[in-house]
């Protein structure tokens, strides 16, 4: 059987479908990659590709998804250990090396359980399926009566007889093949649905854990890269002699590759500081405040992205216009492990251990580079220190591998904060524009929303208006035009969908005002779908939501949105200095809907995680630049959350099991923007409409106002 | 200044012949071998490479390795004792109180020296102790949570 040019096998996809449904992943996956990749191989259908089973019983499973912290290491041999019916403890996880690993496209989009989940659950079952076949006929038993028990399987009516997976096995691979196995349904899943401890644990908290600037060895150069001051600027005088000096440094130069390279990182730091080089930079036309113009000029014409009713007709039956921009700016991923990789050439293997979000296109891009067949370069995937979609971009591997061949040495590349905000792909600047109409009766009639610059995801609307269309120009997955953006941009936490959320959970906040209806009851009048109905009723009873029309003074918010699938509403509350403007988040109240819930701690760990970082994004981050220079180079200018920004944090998981198991590590963040404009708006009464609400804006806001 | 550094790491005695003025990070992962305490920012702004020197938090990014000599430095790998992981670790390890790990021998550090000077903190001191110990993955609400039950369970030790 032909796999779909998506990557999935659609036979493997169905064998579940008892309890799958087929999710629309077309439109999703192709913007999602890196570009100019070659035709994806697409995911395997024989089981042994996914699991081998040792002669010790212990099973290691074979996933080309990453550990970036999300915890997908403990999740995902949770869902082998149930399908197969063994201890969760006798699974081995080995993710990301591209040598044992079958393909994937890349950690990211939340697919890890959505879509990956389902083809491992499979493979497990068709594992067990097999061995129960292979023990019916060494135990000389029929099918039904064959139980299996961590590995084992034992006749019912004689529990002398039973022989263990690994008996069966032999060290070998499976070599039965059975079809069309289905998956265990919800009520008998054992493994599923428990919070055992993270695989991850013990490594992390001794000090053991290895990332991809761990890796020591024999004969290693660390290497450090002169950089442009801009991006543009073009190299125009070299002086490398003092660098030179620095005993044990090496210096390199191939092309537009300028590095030295020391035995000792801080050396190799003090001769690149030695490099004089001077660049001509181009002039810098644009920065964080007047991108906003110039996106709406450089951007790409508009495409319908959704359309219903007729808007002419919506303007006609609006007895109130609401209109507004909402604003945010560039925001960096600011992992705290820099981009880092080490690289070793041997015998023309080459092998890079790097940290990044998507090793096996990254095998493709290093091959490319070296002009080597790819099926001499081998990318193993360490524990990443964190992604947020910042890591599915690996330039530093790339470096790493070139440098190897041209020193003949091991080379590790470790980006410094600079570089690492430099070369990041950044969130995109955006511009939303929203009008809409309300009726006399308070319904809204008239929906217009036009998107520039982040780009179409979860952009429609899903309450109910009559009259409404969704456009969008450009966005963060490429097909911009050149010098829309003065630097790379690409996927962060929930890309696109920070953006929309925020324009349209504060618009949807605006109409509830100008109707005089209390936000959530407004919200509830215009949605009917029960899952976002029930997810919004179980965030405003847990926040012990009491109506009233805002602002009322009391500083408290809500946002509602949907993240490929998975539910999600949101209750905080704020306090505000007014001589300040200060925000301080007191609380946070999360409901979500992700389906069946693989691990339930994990979930709420992801959930928590979202909050705090999307702190972050509402109330202090905005990379600020000068064309293609970045002003941000360290945490003392570019705040990310604190200890001191901590609301209290409540999370409530929805029990859904019968519903496909989506994403849970992006949904809550996309709310963070427009929960806290909302309850700014509702503790002041002024509306900020640009992303990151600083303590300048919100007086400038209160100040427009009056208050 | 080229010359021999001696310090106890770890409870073993170490010596360096090397720069001075060259920082502890760098002489610990690259000279050392150690690569528990993490490189972060360079300059001092996010905890990834606190280690104790002489039962007190330091940035070993911004501290020069002549400044240890015959001082003890304690990393993450030498919290354990005996196999047996230090409380803090424990109450990490049970409370998931990491995503990605990255920052998270920084922060147990961090916490160890705390705990040396305020076996008992309260939520507010636990917060400003921390403050400048930056986690991207959000999991500030486990971090201070593990703190709390390693203090009560006489995590100074």
């Amino acid at each position: 059987m032909k796999s779909d040019p998506h990557g999935l096998d659609r036979r493997e996809f169905l064998a579940g479908s008892g309890l799958f449904i087929l999710i629309p992943l077309e439109e999703l996956l192709p913007a999602q990659e890196p570009a100019r990749l070659p035709a994806r191989p697409g995911y395997p259908s024989d089981p042994n590709a996914y699991l081998r089973i040792g002669p010790d019983g212990r099973v290691t499973c074979l996933v080309g998804k990453v550990e970036l912290g999300q915890g997908s290491t403990t999740a995902l041999a949770q869902l082998l250990a149930d399908e197969l019916d063994v201890a969760l403890e006798a699974v081995d996880m080995i993710m990301g090396d591209t040598d044992q690993c079958p393909w994937d496209m890349g950690t990211f989009g939340s697919l890890s359980i959505r879509q990956f989940g389902p083809v491992l659950r499979a493979a497990g079952a068709q594992a067990r399926a097999a061995l129960l076949a292979m023990a019916a006929e060494r135990l000389a038993a029929p099918l039904e009566r064959l139980e299996v028990n961590g590995g084992v399987i034992a006749d019912r009516a004689d529990a002398d007889r039973r022989v263990s997976y690994a008996e069966l096995v032999q060290g070998k691979r499976i070599e039965r093949r059975l079809e069309n196995v289905p998956l265990k349904p919800p009520s008998a899943l054992r493994v599923v649905g428990r919070s055992p401890r993270r695989k991850d644990a013990l490594d992390k908290v001794t000090g053991r854990a290895r990332y991809a600037g761990d890796i020591l060895l024999p004969g290693m150069l660390h290497a450090r890269i002169l950089r442009p001051p801009a991006h543009g600027a073009v190299l125009k005088q070299l002086d490398v002699s003092a660098a030179e000096k620095t005993p044990g440094a090496r210096l390199v130069r191939d092309g537009d590759l300028v590095a030295v390279l020391h035995e000792r990182r801080d050396l190799a730091e003090q001769a690149l500081q030695a490099i004089q080089a001077r660049f001509e930079r181009p002039p810098a036309e644009v920065d964080e405040d007047t991108i906003f113009d110039h996106l709406l000029k450089f951007a790409p014409p508009a495409r319908v992205v959704h359309e219903a009713g007729d808007l002419a007709q919506g303007e006609k039956l609006s007895a109130a216009i609401l209109e507004a921009r909402y604003l945010n700016g560039y925001v960096a991923h600011a992992a705290l492990e820099t981009h880092s990789a080490t690289a070793r050439i041997e015998g023309g293997k080459v092998t890079v251990w790097a940290g990044t979000q998507t090793p096996f296109p990254l095998k493709q891009q290093i091959a490319q580079a070296l002009n080597v067949p790819a099926e001499n370069v081998r990318v193993i995937t360490t524990y990443v220190g964190g992604g947020f979609g910042g890591k599915s971009a690996s330039r530093q591997a790339i470096e790493a591998a070139r440098l190897a061949r041209l020193t003949g040495r091991p080379v590790q590349v470790v980006w410094d904060r600079a570089e690492e905000f430099f070369y990041d792909t950044f969130r995109p600047a955006a511009v939303v524009r929203v009008r809409a109409g309300l009726d006399g009766g308070g319904r809204i009639v008239l929906w217009d929303f036009q998107v520039c610059g982040a780009g179409d995801r979860e952009a429609r609307q899903f309450y109910d208006i009559p009259h409404q269309r969704t456009t969008s120009a450009g966005g963060w997955s490429g097909g911009n035009p050149a010098g829309m953006h003065p630097f790379a941009v690409g996927p962060w936490r929930a890309p696109s969908v920070n953006t929309n959320t925020f324009a349209r959970e504060s618009h949807i906040d605006a109409l509830a005002a100008r109707a005089g209806a209390d936000p959530v009851e407004f919200r509830l009048r215009h949605l009917s779908d029960a899952r976002m109905r029930r997810v919004l009723e179980a965030a405003a009873a847990r926040f012990g939501w009491k109506p009233a029309r805002a602002p009322s003074g009391r500083g408290v918010g809500v946002s509602c949105a949907l993240y490929l699938g998975t539910y999600v509403a949101m209750a905080a509350e704020v306090s505000l200095e007014r001589t300040t403007g200060r925000v301080q988040v007191r609380r946070v109240v999360c409901a979500q809907d992700q389906g069946l819930v693989v691990n339930p701690d994990g979930s709420r760990q992801q959930m928590e995680g979202s909050i705090m970082m999307g702190l972050g994004y509402a109330l202090s981050e905005e990379v600020r630049f000068r064309g293609g220079e970045v002003l941000e180079r360290n945490f003392d200018t570019y705040r990310i959350p604190r200890f001191s920004w901590m609301p209290r944090i409540e999370t409530v998981l929805i029990d859904n099991p019968e519903a496909p198991a989506s994403g849970c590590g992006e949904p809550p963040i996309v709310n963070l923007g427009a929960v806290l404009a909302n309850a700014v708006f509702d503790a002041v009464g002024a509306r900020l409409l640009r992303l990151p609400m600083t303590p300048e804006r919100i007086l400038a806001a209160l100040n427009a106002v009056g208050r | 200044m080229q010359r021999t550094i001696s310090f106890t790491l770890n409870g073993k005695p170490v010596r360096v012949l090397t720069d001075d003025q060259r920082m502890l990070l760098w002489v610990l992962r690259c000279d050392l071998g150690l690569t528990g305490t993490k490189f972060g920012c360079g300059a001092a702004l996010c905890g990834a490479c606190t280690v104790i020197v002489e039962r007190e938090a330091v940035r070993s990014c911004a501290t020069p390795v002549g400044t240890v000599a015959g001082k003890r430095v304690v990393t993450i790998e030498g919290l354990a004792r005996d196999g047996r992981l230090h409380p803090l670790q424990e109450a990490f390890l049970e409370r998931h109180a990491f995503q990605c790990g990255f920052c998270t021998p920084g922060m147990i550090m961090n916490a160890y020296a705390l705990l040396l000077r305020s076996p008992r903190p309260t939520r507010e001191e636990i917060l400003r102790a921390m403050e400048d110990n930056l986690c991207r993955c959000g999991s500030h609400p486990r971090i201070v949570q593990a703190i709390e039950e390693a203090a009560a369970k006489g995590g100074a030790r």
